[in-house]
């Protein structure tokens, strides 16, 4: 019976879609409806074929659901190499301009690959990333398989599609412009309806879970669920100018706009990039280091305190604008007293190792999990430093902000995603140990150089810039000219690509050990006894 | 009063209160007598159920 409403929906959609193709009012959205049309027909053709087949029911109420989780560790390890190689191009792009190329202008060029970049490696990898861990942690914490049955399945290829339909919308021309939620109103709404099953899967998971307590990543995973929602709602509220058209306009307007717009992007700093990942780190850690968390009484203040002032830090995006002074003064207050809990968790995830700090020589693993908290505890140094009103007026607008982002998100959430596919693909997979520890330390250290060419460049070139923008001569004239601090910034550019390189190339043996470990590591003893899943 | 300096009065006074309010108690909920020993048994929750999920005998009260 299902399957007949199924059908009649995926029909609807087709139609629809086909009529979007024809009335297109713009590229984007003409590709989209396209896309769509033959996505919902491939599914159509699918149900149809499966229609009033005989149900085999296999009750796997004894097992995790670990498939989902084994296609979210591939993702993850897909849009990552996708969107580092992204990023590095667009690298080069900067410090040689001609590799916007002229034949590709209005589509391969910076302003259109950036948020490319940004949201590849943001929500792609690390979206795909928090999705496939937060399904493993919470069946392994809560001793019950994930609630909702295929429901996982609607959630990670639903959100497969949200990217594609976001990095092809990049390239043609839909955007709504915000940075870091680009994406135009009907991919906004296909968001939606994908985070709110996977809110679902995860509480329904929680709500039937055979442990008393809540483990404390599954609240830090629930506090990335719940205000990524919530964000992304107040964030993109827009009214399209047409149905059959991708663009649409906001309705807040002026500072309240600015204002929204930047305690969307602080928090999504805040809620997808820490809470989630540090969500991975209270459970990934512990498990690698084979030792219970340092101190579980500061993580649970680690928790509140980190959920209670980060919400109020996004004003510090805004100083010296049209925001009134008390709003970016709290911002800025909240984003140095953020300092403190941010290192109490930093030091609770290194202290785990406390006793065990041996296996710092033994286990590159565990080697690239300490070196992303470090990183953690370095840019959560740095941001709080940034925020305040003086710093800010020589580093905003800088290359420093560009490093900044770059020692968080490539050291801490990129290290800690890493730390945590060598962890599952033997666990997933049932192998005995990975492929090849070898190639874990040359990726571990080609990532790190890579990270501290990245970041000291950026300081260089950030300092540099904000101290020659701000040079007057003794008439009270600017001393430079924009071009001349362009032209001053060339040689940090390419050593800034060159360590886009190395992280990329790390990427890249990471994702040939993972495999190799799939295809030649010794299967684990037990597994011979399981049957192979039919799913 | 208009709707703005009503909000603002108010976050800034009993909402700002009952927030701090919160998060103390937090600090010293956490510290009650008796938390480190279920604390312990919580933050061993990794290290049981790997392979598959609890039975309902096995669940834990």
């Amino acid at each position: 019976m299902s399957n007949y409403i199924k059908l009649i929906a995926l029909g609807l959609v087709v139609v629809f879609a086909a009529i979007g193709t024809n009335y297109a009012r713009d590229l984007a959205y003409q590709v989209h409806a396209i896309l769509v049309m033959l996505i919902a027909g491939g599914l159509f053709i699918w149900t149809l074929r499966n229609t009033d087949e005989p149900d085999i029911l296999i009750d796997r109420s004894g097992e995790y659901m670990d498939d989902v989780i084994r296609y979210g560790v591939i993702a993850t390890a897909f849009w990552g190499v996708v969107g580092f190689l992204a990023g590095t191009f667009i690298a080069f792009q900067l410090a040689f301009p001609v590799l916007n190329f002229e034949w590709a202008q209005g589509y391969l060029n910076f302003g259109r690959l950036r948020p490319l970049h940004t949201s590849a490696v943001i929500f792609a990898f690390g979206g795909n990333a928090l999705i496939a861990t937060s399904f493993y942690v919470v069946q392994r914490t809560s001793a019950a398989r994930l609630w909702g049955g295929n429901l996982a399945w609607f959630v990670f290829w639903g959100y497969q599609l949200f990217i594609v339909l976001a990095a092809t919308g990049y390239v043609l021309g839909g955007t709504q412009s915000k940075e870091y939620a680009e994406p135009e109103w009907y991919v906004d709404l296909w968001l939606t309806i994908v985070w709110v099953a996977y809110l679902a899967v995860y509480l329904g998971t929680i709500i039937k879970r055979k442990e008393p307590h809540i483990y404390v990543a599954n609240w830090f995973y629930l506090a990335f669920i719940v205000t990524v929602a919530m964000l992304h709602l107040v964030n993109n509220m827009t009214i399209p100018v047409s149905i059959w058209g991708s663009k649409s306009v906001i309705v807040w307007s002026g500072v309240q706009d600015a204002m929204i717009q930047w305690w969307y992007g602080h928090n999504a700093v805040g809620f997808f990039l820490t809470a989630g990942f540090l969500g991975m780190m209270y459970y990934f850690i512990p498990k690698q280091a084979e030792r219970p968390v340092f101190s579980y009484k500061l993580s649970i203040i680690h928790f509140w305190a980190l959920i209670f002032l980060y919400i109020w830090a996004g004003p510090h995006h805004l100083h010296y604008t049209a925001l009134p002074d008390w709003a970016s003064t709290l911002g800025m207050v909240f984003s140095v007293i953020l300092w403190m809990p941010s290192w109490g968790g930093m030091i609770n995830g290194l202290m785990t190792l406390s006793g065990a700090w041996d296996k710092l020589r033994t286990d590159p693993v565990i080697r690239m999990m300490v070196i992303s908290v470090g990183f953690y505890g370095m840019s959560t140094f740095e941001g709080p430093m940034m925020s305040i009103r003086a710093v800010n007026s020589l580093s905003h607008y800088t290359d420093w902000t560009i490093g900044h982002v770059h020692s968080g998100a490539l050291g801490w959430n990129g290290m800690i995603t890493f730390g945590a596919l060598y962890f599952l693909v033997p666990v997933l997979w049932k192998r005995e140990r990975l492929y090849s520890l070898q190639m874990v330390s040359w990726h571990f250290w080609l990532a790190t150089i890579g990270i501290v060419l990245y970041a000291a460049s950026m300081w260089v070139t950030g300092i540099m810039e904000g101290l020659m923008w701000r040079e007057v001569d003794a008439n009270g004239f600017l001393v430079n000219s924009f071009a001349d601090t362009v032209a001053a910034k060339f040689p940090m550019y390419v050593v800034r690509a060159l360590g886009g390189v190395m992280f990329v190339a790390g990427a890249v043996i990471m994702c040939y050990n993972l495999w190799m470990t799939v295809r030649k590591a010794p299967a684990k003893e037990a597994s011979l006894t399981v049957a192979v899943p039919a799913e | 009063m208009e709707e703005y300096t009503l909000l603002r009065q108010f976050a800034d006074s009993w909402m700002l209160l009952v927030l701090f309010v919160f998060f103390v108690g937090i600090i010293i909920w956490v510290f009650r007598p008796g938390a480190s020993k279920e604390y312990n048994d919580t933050a061993n929750i990794p290290f049981r159920h790997q392979d598959k999920p609890a039975t309902s005998k096995e669940a834990r009260q």
